[in-house]
């Protein structure tokens, strides 16, 4: 097989074409664009749930009368709460945290607010045990046990907020990956339609080569590698589309939740680490979506 | 060479049958003309060979190959061994003369070094030395079928199947054409060819194979277009 006519026929075909050949590529490049924000997403999550999981906590927050008076926790109801935490079955460690060491903790996560922090009092923040569990899914073990005691003011529970959290994330994610799968099928048909659209432009070439004996291969592989080649360059022009998305947008809206610590930031290693997958993505859906339509709707 | 037995031809969408046992057989290095008027079934007899169609009964054989049973893997072969011209050349605009015949060795993989050895040689066969740069569109119409003839040829066919070739020529022109084709044939290649050209076969006196109705109707040794006429 004779390799560089094989090539020229390709750049024939996608010039003859190139309005269909750009709608192609871009519609290709957005579905595949949509499809790695939703993987990034994905791994976000996946990293988000590792650094979490060791330090998920319960907090048994104390009412406003035991966190002004008992400073030590050696008084009841206090000390009676922590050794009824202490001795649930399940629980890992109980910490006591006063109302000082409250605030403290408090002025070091929101250092980098300090309007927020103009405006608290320690008053407002409740003594508290964080209770760290052996397994930090089994919550509600302690919020059942301790939930309306005396002395509890609540039992907050960190898990629940992050799966609040972590639901909204994956919304995103499937709403990236529904829009990514729309975008697929209109990819797919405008893939199909080039390609019936290119053989047909070309069908005196295409039957001078069925007469003189070219094989199906000879016939149809410039019409797949040009299905494969927008592909490809669909999913480059994805890639590139991510990695100025991170730069100019992402990084912009997500500096003050990165910086601290609340979620994970999406490095260029992530971009990395995703775009083979759209590589692959579009090249089997091109070149299967060029067989198919080969096969079925292109008598060459 | 080319034998077909029993051969009937019915099209789904037709109650006749465009072909009605048919049994002819062509030897090797033969010119034979297919004649016979419009829907008598020609072109259906050369698209059998070709393999453009298979028979709905009976037995077609080109060269080695039994041609209505073949695997359509093995259509190629067939068709690289039969080689084609039609009444509208059928040459691709955008290529010049040289690339025109050189595409139909391309396609079939011919590797480099033989395509710039054979496609100068079969233009000086057919008489388009000096031509070779020209487009399709500067050539006259004698020309173009000299062009679609070197192609057909270039790769050495057995056969030579020409489908009405002078149908678009004046009849001085046409002459140059059947020369061309004769000298063709003088190489050993049996030619096939379809026409309504009265003038040619009478002067040709070749073989006649007359069709009407899908059935054949004559078969001289050494024709003419017309019986009594």
């Amino acid at each position: 097989m004779r390799t560089s006519f094989v090539f020229s026929e390709v750049v024939t075909g996608l010039r003859r074409n190139v309005t269909m050949t750009i709608a192609m590529i871009l519609t290709t490049a957005i579905s595949l664009g949509l499809l790695g924000g939703g993987l990034l997403v994905v791994r976000m999550v996946d990293k988000m749930q590792a650094n979490y999981a060791g330090k998920l906590e319960v907090s048994v927050l104390l009412t406003n009368d035991v966190s002004a008076n008992d400073k030590d926790c050696t008084q009841q109801p206090c000390s009676g709460l922590r050794s009824a935490l202490e001795q649930t079955s399940g629980v890992e460690s109980v910490v006591f945290q006063n109302r000082d060491d409250g605030f403290e903790r408090f002025k070091r996560i929101f250092e980098a607010q300090p309007e927020l922090l103009k405006l608290a009092r320690p008053e407002a923040i409740p003594a508290t045990f964080r209770v760290k569990l052996e397994d930090p899914e089994r919550t509600d073990v302690i919020r059942q046990a301790f939930e309306g005691k005396p002395g509890v003011k609540a039992v907050d529970d960190q898990g629940k907020f992050l799966e609040r959290f972590f639901e909204g994330l994956n919304g995103l994610r499937d709403v990236a990956l529904i829009l990514a799968l729309i975008q697929a099928f209109a990819a797919l048909l405008l893939i199909s339609n080039t390609i019936q659209v290119s053989a047909f432009t070309r069908r005196v070439e295409v039957g001078i080569m069925r007469l003189v004996g070219a094989t199906r291969w000879y016939t149809q592989l410039p019409f797949l590698i040009e299905a494969v080649v927008a592909g490809i360059i669909g999913s480059v022009t994805a890639v590139g589309g991510l990695v100025l998305f991170k730069a100019f947008f992402l990084d912009r809206i997500t500096r003050n939740l990165t910086e601290s610590g609340i979620i994970p930031p999406t490095g260029y290693l992530d971009i990395l680490i995703v775009s083979p997958w759209l590589f692959l993505v579009a090249i089997v859906i091109s070149a299967t979506t060029g067989y198919v339509t080969l096969r079925l709707y292109v008598r060459l | 060479m080319i034998r077909l037995e029993h051969v009937s031809k019915v099209y789904k969408t037709s109650t006749r049958p465009a072909l009605d046992d048919v049994s002819v057989e062509m030897e090797k290095g033969e010119f034979v003309f297919l004649i016979g008027p419009s829907g008598s079934g020609k072109s259906t007899f050369l698209r059998l060979l070709l393999r453009e169609e298979v028979p709905t009964r009976g037995r077609v054989y080109v060269s080695n190959f039994d041609v209505a049973k073949m695997s359509r893997r093995r259509v190629p072969r067939l068709r690289q061994s039969i080689g084609c011209v039609f009444q509208d050349f059928r040459l691709l605009p955008t290529k010049t003369v040289a690339e025109n015949v050189a595409f139909a060795l391309e396609v079939i993989g011919k590797p480099r070094n033989t395509i710039v050895k054979v496609v100068p040689e079969v233009l000086q066969l057919v008489g388009l030395d000096g031509k070779e740069d020209r487009f399709p569109t500067e050539l006259s119409g004698g020309e173009q079928q000299r062009v679609a003839i070197a192609r057909a040829f270039v790769n050495r066919p057995l056969v030579l199947i020409a489908d009405e070739p002078t149908g678009n020529l004046d009849p001085d022109t046409s002459q140059d054409i059947m020369l061309l084709l004769e000298r063709i044939n003088r190489t050993g290649t049996t030619v096939i060819m379809a026409t309504h050209d009265h003038g040619i076969v009478d002067s040709m006196r070749r073989r006649v194979v007359e069709l009407s109705y899908g059935k054949v109707v004559r078969d001289d040794a050494r024709g003419v277009y017309g019986v009594g006429r």
